[in-house]
C-alpha cells in the first residue's frame, strides 16, 4: 500500500505535464516580468539595464498616477455599490422567502456574461446620439449626454457596468456563507425575541465574517487589476480620463512600444494586489469558528 | 400581522425590481438584435422591435463571420477544459494521496499560482510565443489557458480527493490493481461531480477570456468570440442590429450552459471566488 503510493516514478508522470505547463506559462514568465521591469527597451532593440529608473519615472507620470488613484476609487465603489446590495438580498434570499431559486438564478446571469458583451452592450446604451440611456432621459425631457465622450462623467459611466456586473456574484458567496450558519441559533434567537433587523447585525454578519472577507478580497483585487471592460468602453481615454493601471500597461506595451516602463507597471499591479490582499487579511483577522 | 404582510410585499417589489435592473441590459440586447437601424434611429430604442430582423442573425453569423468564431470559440473552450481536468485531476491525486516527500512544496508551488494575474506574464508570453513563431495560432490561447486553469483545478480537486474514502483504493491495490489502473479506472470515475464543477468554471473563464485572446491572435482563422466581436466592433459599428445579433450568439451558450447546470456554476464560481 505505502509502497504503491510512495513511488516516485508515478509520482513524476502524475505531477510533471502540469508541472511544465504551469512553470513555463505562469512562474517563469512573472520572473521575466521582474526582469524586463529594469530595462529600458523597445522590443526589438538594444535592452539596457536601468534599475529602478522605470520605477521612479512613474511615480512622475501624472498618467499613472490617476490611474492608480481611478483604480482605488472603484476598488472603493465596489465596496460599497457590491457589497452592500448583496449582502442585502443574500440576508432576504436566505430567510426562505417565496421565489429564491428563481431570484438567485436571475440576479447571477450578469456574471456569466463576456465583459466584450457587457462593454459593447452598455456602448449601445451610453451612446450619445441614439442610446437607450439618453432616450430615457430624453422622454421628460432632460438632456442626453455624452456619457463616454465627457472627462467628467467618463469614470462614473464606466464604472457602473463593473460594478452593476457582480453584484450577483458576491450575493451568492454572501448566501453559501450564510446558509453554513445553524439554524438553530436563528431560533435561539428568535425566542429570546430578536427581530429580523437585530438578527441580520448582531449575528450573521459577525459569523460570516470569513464570507465576507472572501468577498470584499475579490472585489478589491478585482477593480485593482480590471482591465476588460475599460478596453471596451473606452481604452482608458478621453484624455486618460478613466485609466486604470492595467489600460496603461497594455498601451505602454503595445501602443508605445515602452516594454521596460509596461513591464514595471505590471509589477506594480502584482505587487498592489498582495499589498492589498495582506492589508484585508489583517484587517479581518478571522478566527476559525467552529458551530 | 398586517405589517408583516405589507414588509413581505415591499421585499417581493424590491426583489423584482433588482431582478429587472440585472436582466433589463440582457433584454435591451435582444431586442436590439431582432431590429433595423431605422427603426433605432427613429427612436425605438429600448422597446420591443416592431418588426423582427432575424436576418440580422444570418448576416451576423455568415456574413460577420461569428458562426465561424464560435465554433472556434467552442473548440478552444473543450480543449483546454479536458486537458486542464485531466492534468488537475493527476497532480491532485499525487498531492492528495501519494506520499512523496516534496508533496507539500508541489502543493504551495501550485497554489501561489491562484495570486498571479494574467496581467503580470501577458508581455513575457508573448515574446516567448513570438520567438516560437506561435504567435496566431490555437496553441497560443489554449496553452496559457490550460496553464492559468490549472491552480484553481487543481486547488478545487485536492479538498475533493481527500473526501473520498481511502477503503475503495485500498481494496483495489490488495486485488493487484496497479496506481495507474486505479487512478483512471477506479478514482477518475469517483470525481466526476466535482469534475463538472471544475469544468463549469474553466468553461467560462476562457469563453469570455479577452486580454490574450486579443493580444496573441490576429488572423480570421483562429478568432475566437472575444477577439471576433472586438474586431467586428470597427466594421458593424452603425449596424447595430447585425452586432446586437453577434453579441447575443456570444451570450446564448453561456446562458444554456448555466440554465443546464446551474448549481455547478454556482458552487463553480463561489469555489472560485477563494481565488480572488
Amino acid at each position: 500500500m505505502n509502497k504503491i503510493l510512495g513511488n516516485k516514478k508515478a509520482y513524476f508522470i502524475f505531477v510533471f505535464p502540469a508541472f511544465v505547463i504551469y512553470f513555463v506559462m505562469a512562474f517563469i514568465p512573472i520572473i521575466i516580468s521582474c526582469y524586463y521591469s529594469t530595462l529600458e527597451w523597445n522590443g526589438i532593440g538594444q535592452k539596457v539595464f536601468v534599475g529602478i529608473e522605470n520605477f521612479l519615472d512613474l511615480l512622475k507620470n501624472d498618467a499613472f498616477l490617476s490611474s492608480v488613484k481611478n483604480s482605488l476609487i472603484l476598488a472603493a465603489a465596489s465596496v460599497i455599490g457590491q457589497l452592500i446590495p448583496a449582502m442585502f438580498f443574500a440576508i432576504v434570499l436566505s430567510r426562505n422567502i417565496r421565489g429564491e431559486g428563481v431570484y438567485r438564478t436571475i440576479y447571477f446571469i450578469p456574471v456569466l456574461l463576456s465583459t466584450v458583451v457587457i462593454g459593447q452592450l452598455f456602448l449601445k446604451i451610453y451612446n450619445a446620439d441614439y442610446g437607450a440611456l439618453n432616450a430615457l432621459l430624453q422622454k421628460p425631457g432632460l438632456e442626453g449626454q455624452d456619457w463616454l465622450g465627457n472627462t467628467k462623467l467618463v469614470l462614473e459611466a464606466s464604472f457602473f457596468p463593473i460594478i452593476w456586473q457582480y453584484i450577483g456574484y458576491h450575493m451568492l458567496i454572501l448566501y453559501t456563507g450564510i446558509k453554513g450558519v445553524p439554524a438553530e441559533i436563528y431560533e435561539a434567537a428568535q425566542i429570546d425575541g430578536a427581530n429580523e433587523k437585530q438578527m441580520a447585525f448582531m449575528i450573521t454578519m459577525p459569523l460570516i465574517k470569513s464570507t465576507i472577507k472572501v468577498s470584499m478580497t475579490f472585489a478589491v483585487i478585482g477593480s485593482l487589476k480590471l482591465f476588460d471592460l475599460i478596453w471596451v468602453l473606452t481604452k482608458g481615454g478621453p484624455l486618460h480620463a478613466s485609466e486604470v493601471p492595467s489600460t496603461l500597461m497594455y498601451t505602454t506595451i503595445f501602443t508605445r512600444m515602452e516594454y521596460g516602463s509596461g513591464s514595471a507597471i505590471a509589477v506594480f499591479i502584482v505587487l498592489e494586489c498582495l499589498l492589498f490582499y495582506f492589508l484585508i487579511e489583517k484587517f479581518f483577522k478571522v478566527d476559525n469558528l467552529t458551530y | 400581522m398586517k405589517s408583516i404582510k405589507l414588509s413581505k410585499v415591499l421585499l417581493q417589489v424590491l426583489l423584482i425590481a433588482f431582478a429587472v435592473v440585472q436582466l433589463y441590459p440582457l433584454l435591451f440586447l435582444f431586442f436590439f438584435s431582432l431590429k433595423d437601424n431605422n427603426e433605432i434611429y427613429s427612436g425605438n430604442v429600448m422597446g420591443l422591435p416592431q418588426h423582427f430582423y432575424w436576418s440580422n442573425y444570418e448576416n451576423a453569423l455568415f456574413n460577420a463571420n461569428v458562426g465561424y468564431y464560435l465554433l472556434n470559440s467552442i473548440f478552444v473552450t473543450l480543449v483546454v477544459i479536458l486537458v486542464s481536468d485531466i492534468l488537475a485531476c493527476m497532480v491532485s491525486y499525487a498531492i492528495a494521496r501519494m506520499t512523496v516527500k516534496i508533496n507539500g512544496i508541489v502543493k504551495t508551488f501550485f497554489s501561489l499560482g491562484l495570486m498571479i494575474p494574467l496581467h503580470a506574464v501577458l508581455l513575457p508570453v508573448f515574446i516567448m510565443l513570438r520567438n516560437l513563431k506561435m504567435l496566431d495560432t490555437y496553441q497560443a490561447i489554449i496553452i496559457p489557458y490550460i496553464a492559468f486553469a490549472l491552480p484553481m483545478a487543481i486547488f478545487f480537486m485536492i479538498g475533493f480527493f481527500q473526501t473520498l474514502p481511502r477503503e475503495l483504493e485500498e481494496s483495489a491495490f490488495l486485488d493487484g490493481c496497479g496506481i495507474y489502473r486505479t487512478f483512471f479506472q477506479i478514482m477518475m470515475p469517483l470525481v466526476k461531480p466535482a469534475l463538472a464543477t471544475i469544468s463549469v468554471f474553466t468553461f467560462l473563464s476562457t469563453w469570455n477570456e479577452m486580454m490574450f485572446a486579443i493580444t496573441f491572435i490576429n488572423s480570421e482563422k483562429y478568432r475566437t468570440l472575444t477577439v471576433g466581436i472586438m474586431q467586428m466592433v470597427g466594421r458593424y459599428t452603425t449596424d447595430w442590429g447585425t452586432m446586437g445579433a453577434g453579441l447575443m450568439v456570444a451570450t446564448v451558450p453561456t446562458i444554456v450552459i448555466y440554465l443546464l447546470f446551474s448549481k455547478q456554476v454556482q458552487s463553480g464560481m463561489v469555489s472560485g471566488a477563494v481565488k480572488g
